[in-house]
């Protein structure tokens, strides 16, 4: 693969993570930083298996798919939270 | 740019790179979405649809590229398709309930309807 286009892509999911963070930072009430949690969680999945594919590391799909399943019960528990219903 | 040319045109690796492109791209409109959107529903819309599909196109468009981890990341993809709108859905849903306000310029409100159904 080109280096020019891939270091272009780096950078744009780069910008993405950022603005996902600064809204979790800016956020007026806590279901927009619970939001752009959940946003930023899978952006980071598809930047750790892109990383795994510029390193040639197999090990970086077990670790984005451990990450994917771990974000997503935290998510329900932090929305059941919100809920009132724990 | 030379590198790229010198090399023998492969047509694997230049299909890969576009899906992985077009994924890309969802990724960041999902996230300027999330940046730039007025109101919590309309942030977990915007959130939850582009991501879904970025994410999705990216780590297919991987495993096109390196053959040897396709299935692989079919099953992080197929993960991502099925646990991501449950996720956004129980945020949004907790938001409406713990009685989060639309914004000023949304035209029907109807969440004090709802939040009554829920009581009874």
């Amino acid at each position: 693969m080109n280096e020019i286009v891939t270091y272009i892509f780096l950078a744009v999911i780069g910008i993405a993570i950022i603005l996902c963070l600064l809204r979790m930072l800016k956020g007026p009430t806590a279901s927009d930083r619970a939001i752009a949690v959940d946003t930023a969680t899978t952006v980071i999945v598809a930047f750790m298996v892109f990383l795994g594919f510029i390193f040639e590391r197999y090990v970086y799909l077990d670790v984005s798919l451990v990450y994917a399943v771990i974000s997503f019960v935290g998510l329900v528990a932090i929305a059941r939270f919100l809920e009132k219903g724990i | 740019m030379q590198d790229f040319w010198r090399k023998e045109f492969n047509l694997r690796l230049v299909i890969g790179e576009v899906i992985t492109g077009i994924g890309v791209m969802f990724l960041f409109l999902g996230s300027l979405g999330i940046f730039r959107l007025p109101d919590v529903y309309n942030r977990v819309q915007a959130g939850t649809k582009c991501t879904t599909l970025g994410a999705f196109l990216t780590v297919i468009g991987v495993g096109i590229m390196q053959p040897d981890w396709f299935w692989k990341t079919l099953i992080i993809a197929l993960f991502i398709l099925l646990s991501n709108p449950i996720s956004s859905h129980a945020l949004g849903r907790a938001s409406l309930k713990s009685g989060v306000s639309l914004c000023d310029r949304s035209v029907v409100d109807k969440t004090d309807e709802f939040n009554k159904k829920g009581k009874k």
